[in-house]
């Protein structure tokens, strides 16, 4: 199993802060998931062995972790919140507009590959609201108009 | 990015520095940046924690509690390291307001974070991030990196002969991990379940080591306080509440946006000048005063000083800042249901009365919503949220529980009006468009 440098460069500097080596569990676990776009078996049992934990003790830790996954998804993977303030400002409307455009439910993936969907509570935009996460990257103050454009945005950009 | 507004009303404190551009350190430095910790280390720890006591700075995460008087809990001999923790989790439906300030004021929060270590005796800090706030993790890792550069952390900072060292933590989505136990057992690397208090983390917290947790607002007033002084400050605001908090207006506003404003602000005003006032001439039928666990308020209650006390007697609370308001279209059956939703996923399933409550309300708010309620559900309802507070071992429970009693209390009417399979009265067409949208 190999990281990136830059991973293994976080990683190393990560152990120093710590008084214990499993403290760096919960953001190692998602810088890979990153890189790997899932948590594999085989990610899972590296990051065990570096941090002498057990397999199902790491596993324990991923399944309690919402954006923690052990399954591939898409290369975007699209989160609409449909909590209370992106609620009352169409995010309900919004979820069901990107299900019918990508013909996929809650936690599908396009056949392609490029789209996961995802129905997900507050995401710290609710000032914004209708909000929606792809990846990391915010979108605010949605319209069923804007979503379309941004699902554009990255279907097309270059791989 | 999370665009910024702004209203006359607002008294900038934590937000002063909002959109100066003060995520460079120069920059930061030109505008007063890490005086007050410079201040901080000629001062006794106890008139630092004496300072931001009286200046009544209450914790902005939710529950409000005397931020100096926290501090002066932490046991001054301790046989393990204490440590500071700046609780960046931020999840409260209704709540975006950490979220500016590390995006702008990033070196605030580490300036407080060192004086909190000061006051206490700590010289380790971390800096705790919701996993979804990727980007701001890096801001914060880039400003710990350009403080340490500048040799603000690290060995003897100015010259002090002390150490201080702060170092960033980054969660992976949990709204639980947010409480100050669970929050712990997180950055300890493990599932965020709480620990049974007491002992309370101001003597036995991370790794057994006295801890001072408070949220990222709260750390990044303290500065400000040290250099305006504390008489300054409390005079901001109301007896016992001092200074300013950021209010995250959200929900059917003109002007939805978050701003700074004194302790005890007029609720009335916020919503109708601050805010805009509702939207396409419709009309106030509720607002959450304090992120999806605080009870709502009715259209006559909102006449109330936004100050932790004033709000406590009106029966509600002033929890994180999140005030969402809601029209007279809303639902409020569908609007309690979508708040035990959340609580329900969110639980952590520790506790029989939050597991098993949370999912009995979200399953009959369900049935009620699709018209399927009965009459006797609505008391059955109350009684089991009323059976919920306080028989758990964090406030999960009673955040879930309190909201669901107030919105039954309040809106009976609302509730009795889906029984008998009558559809809901208020499902509509289309709610997106026809509201205005700040570019
Ligand atoms: C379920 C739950 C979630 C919480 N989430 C947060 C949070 O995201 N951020 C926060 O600062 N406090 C949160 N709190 C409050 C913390 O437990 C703690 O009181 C707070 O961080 C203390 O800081 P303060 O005194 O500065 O407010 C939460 C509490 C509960 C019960
Ligand atoms: S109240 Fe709920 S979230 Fe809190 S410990 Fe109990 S089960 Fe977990
Ligand atoms: S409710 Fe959607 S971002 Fe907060």
């Amino acid at each position: 199993m190999r990281f990136s440098d830059q991973f293994e460069a976080r990683f190393a500097v990560m152990l120093t802060h710590y008084p214990t080596k499993r403290s760096v569990l919960v953001p190692t676990l998602l810088y890979a998931q990153d890189e790997i776009g899932f948590l594999s078996d085989e990610a899972i049992a590296e990051i065990a062995a570096r941090l002498d934990l057990t397999d199902l003790e790491v596993r324990n830790v991923i399944s309690y972790y919402s954006m923690l996954t052990t399954k591939p998804r898409g290369k975007y993977n699209v989160q609409v919140c449909t909590n209370i303030a992106c609620m009352l400002r169409g995010g309900e409307e919004l979820l069901e507009h990107c299900e019918q455009k990508l013909g996929i439910g809650h936690k599908g993936t396009t056949r392609d590959g490029l789209f996961s969907l995802e129905e997900v509570e507050c995401i710290g935009a609710c000032s914004w609201a209708p909000a929606a996460q792809v990846n990391y990257d915010f979108h605010e103050n949605l319209t069923l108009e804007k979503m379309d454009s941004v699902l554009d945005e990255y279907r097309t950009k270059p791989q | 990015m999370a665009s910024l507004t702004s209203h006359p009303d607002e008294t900038k404190v934590v937000s002063k520095r909002f959109g100066m551009g003060a995520t460079n350190i120069d920059r930061y430095l030109e505008l007063d940046g890490y005086k007050a910790v410079q201040k901080a280390v000629t001062m006794q720890p106890d008139d630092i924690i004496n300072q931001v006591k009286n200046s009544g700075l209450r914790g902005r995460g939710g529950a409000g509690f005397n931020t100096g008087l926290k501090w002066s809990f932490v046991p001054k001999q301790s046989p393990k390291p204490k440590y500071i923790l700046c609780n960046g989790d931020e999840s409260e439906p209704g709540t975006c307001k950490d979220r500016l300030i590390f995006e702008h004021d990033p070196h605030a929060v580490i300036e407080g974070v060192v004086i909190a270590g000061l006051a206490v005796g700590s010289t380790t800090g971390y800096i705790y991030i919701r996993g979804e706030y990727r980007y701001l993790l890096e801001i914060v890792q880039k400003a710990l990196a350009d403080a340490y550069a500048h040799g603000f952390l690290g060995k003897n900072i100015f010259g002090s002969g002390r150490d201080f060292d702060v170092y960033w933590h980054g969660g992976a989505g949990a709204y639980e991990v947010g409480e100050e136990s669970a929050l712990m057992e997180s950055l300890e690397g493990k599932r965020g379940i709480p620990r049974i208090r007491p002992p309370f983390p101001a003597v036995v917290g991370l790794w057994g080591g006295p801890t001072v947790i408070n949220n990222a607002e709260t750390l990044a007033s303290v500065p400000h306080i040290l250099l305006g002084g504390a008489e300054w400050y409390a005079g901001l605001g109301t007896p016992k509440n001092g200074g300013t908090r950021l209010f995250c207006l959200s929900g059917h506003l003109e002007r939805p946006g978050v701003y700074e404003l004194p302790m005890g602000y007029n609720l009335r005003k916020m919503i109708y000048e601050v805010g805009g006032g509702i939207p396409n001439g419709r009309k106030l039928k509720a607002v959450v005063p304090g992120g999806s666990s605080t009870p709502a308020l009715t259209p006559d209650e909102v006449d109330v000083a936004m100050d932790f006390d004033t709000l406590m007697k009106a029966g509600s609370m002033l929890g994180s800042g999140g005030v969402v308001v809601l029209d007279d279209t809303t639902c409020i059956v569908k609007f309690a249901l979508r708040t035990m939703k959340f609580y329900q996923h969110e639980s952590c399933g520790w506790c029989i009365p939050c597991r098993e409550g949370t999912d009995w309300l979200k399953k009959t708010l369900t049935r009620f919503h699709n018209g399927g309620g009965l009459k006797k559900d609505i008391d059955n309802m109350y009684y089991l949220s009323e059976n919920m507070l306080g028989r758990t071992f964090c406030p999960l429970g009673d955040a879930a529980a309190m909201p669901t009693m107030a919105f039954i209390k309040k809106f009976r009417k609302e509730f009795e009006d889906h029984l008998e399979g009558r559809p809901c009265p208020y499902e509509k067409e289309s709610t997106i468009q026809e509201l205005p949208v700040m570019a």
